[in-house]
């Protein structure tokens, strides 16, 4: 596998510490594997589902396509980051629930970050909007329409 | 394995000195899969996503001056959608947000598929691509750049710097067909530019052949066919059915597990009559551009 290398990587505001990894693991694996943050999901592990998605300097990216070891000094922030507290909801996950835009769950933590990164930036998005901005995360439960509703009420919310 | 990130070009050619074998990363989108799925092991990867000198873009007189490092997000940016709407439109097609914001344009160039949404733009612009080592800089013309499928003419310590089109070029579009809008590889697609000021047609199609093509045959008979003092053509229905057919007959497609080659022929001659269409409608309309979709 090649040498194993320590680095520390910052997740949710705090220094992580990665000892003895693989240089080539993929930022999805080190979250879930070797920093116990799970939320970020692993279906696909070539960017298609979107269950990974995180940001990265405040950028959505799929962490499966982000080599871990390059990630040294940005910013990653994941679905546990999100919530005020561990046992705390975010305005999105809220809406999710009470939309019942939850079944199986698994692409929900991807939507989520998803979701949040377009009111960050587009506090008042169009359908369409929304349509394209969750393009690359994949619901094979939902159908998306609860998840479109879930949208539009974290919206509604915000705008007051 | 080791892995350098570099911040500057210099640092990133010390470490090509090092390992001249070494993979070079940009956005990860097709690498990393590489990696995960455990196709390739690589004895070093140089990481090029912070290196200062890729990053941006800047105006040089008429052309604009990507840095390689550039994503798709940002080529959809209000300011770039307007200099290069046909780039704009292609890097729009590209996977999804989370991939637009990692992929870049260097990497695209680098990866070099047959099915590289930009590359038909670049054809049909005539990008010119610098590409840099320590021993200095080379420009390259896009079919000089990409040699097949997945080969570049990159030599060992060689990274593509910046690419280089015309700014605001006349009237462009961008199509392209595959199985759904978001996260599809293309089946086909295909770049038009109509060059009111320099009386030209070039268009250029992908994931038809081993690389980018030029369809040079329809590009000479529409640009023979558009009146450019009224900006139409006389008998439109007829010359642009003859404009596909040429675009068809320019195709090199194979059969593989994306799409079949007799699908892909007619789907190029589909998109070029849109996208020859599109053109001639927005001038009829006397629209300056089709730039209002960009965010």
């Amino acid at each position: 596998m090649g040498e194993l290398i320590d680095y520390r990587l910052q997740v949710n505001g705090l220094e992580h510490e990665v000892s003895q990894a693989w240089l080539g693991e993929n930022l999805l694996f080190v979250l879930r594997e070797r920093l116990g943050l799970p939320g970020s999901k692993n279906a696909c592990e070539q960017g298609e589902c979107g269950s990974c998605s995180v940001l990265m300097d405040g950028t959505l990216v799929c962490s499966c396509m982000v080599l871990a070891a390059s990630a040294v000094g940005a910013d990653i922030v994941t679905v546990e980051g999100l919530s005020a507290g561990e046992h705390e909801l975010s305005d999105v996950q809220a809406a999710f629930l009470a939309e019942g835009a939850v079944q199986c769950g698994f692409c929900t933590p991807g939507l989520i970050v998803s979701v949040h990164d377009l009111l960050e930036h587009n506090p008042d998005p169009t359908e369409l909007e929304v349509r394209e901005a969750i393009s690359g995360n994949l619901c094979r439960c939902t159908g998306y329409g609860r998840i479109l509703e879930a949208v539009r009420a974290a919206q509604e919310a915000r705008q007051g | 394995m080791s892995v350098f990130v570099p911040v500057s070009l210099e640092d990133a050619f010390e470490s090509l000195d090092r390992y001249p074998d070494a993979q070079l990363l940009a956005g990860g989108t097709d690498f990393m899969v590489e990696i995960s799925f455990a196709h390739r092991r690589p004895s070093a990867v140089v990481c090029l996503r912070r290196v200062a000198e890729l990053a941006g873009w800047r105006l040089e007189g008429a052309e604009v001056v990507l840095g390689a490092g550039i994503t798709y997000s940002e080529l959809m940016g209000p300011q770039l959608s307007g200099l290069l709407p046909g780039l704009a439109q292609a890097a729009r097609t590209v996977g999804s947000p989370q991939i637009r914001n990692a992929g870049t344009l260097g990497g695209n160039l680098g990866t070099a598929s047959p099915a590289g949404d930009t590359l038909p733009v670049l054809a049909a612009l005539d990008a010119t691509v610098v590409v840099a080592s320590r021993q200095g800089r080379r420009s390259v013309g896009l079919d000089e750049l990409v040699v097949g499928p997945k080969r570049t003419s990159l030599g060992p310590g060689e990274v593509i710097v910046e690419i280089r089109l015309p700014a605001a070029l006349g009237s462009q579009e961008f199509l392209k067909v595959g199985t759904r809008n978001a996260m599809v590889i293309a089946v086909a697609n295909v770049a038009l530019v109509v060059d009111w000021a320099g009386h030209s047609v070039r268009c250029a199609l992908g994931s038809v052949g081993p690389a980018a093509i030029r369809a040079r045959e329809a590009e000479q008979f529409m640009t023979s066919r558009i009146d450019w003092t009224s900006r139409s053509v006389a008998g439109e229905p007829l010359a642009v059915a003859e404009f596909a057919a040429l675009v068809r007959a320019a195709a090199r497609p194979i059969d593989d597990h994306r799409s079949t080659a007799d699908y892909r022929r007619h789907a190029v001659g589909v998109c070029a009559q849109r996208a020859i269409e599109r053109i001639l409608a927005d001038e009829r309309q006397g629209a300056s551009g089709r730039g209002a979709w960009a965010s």
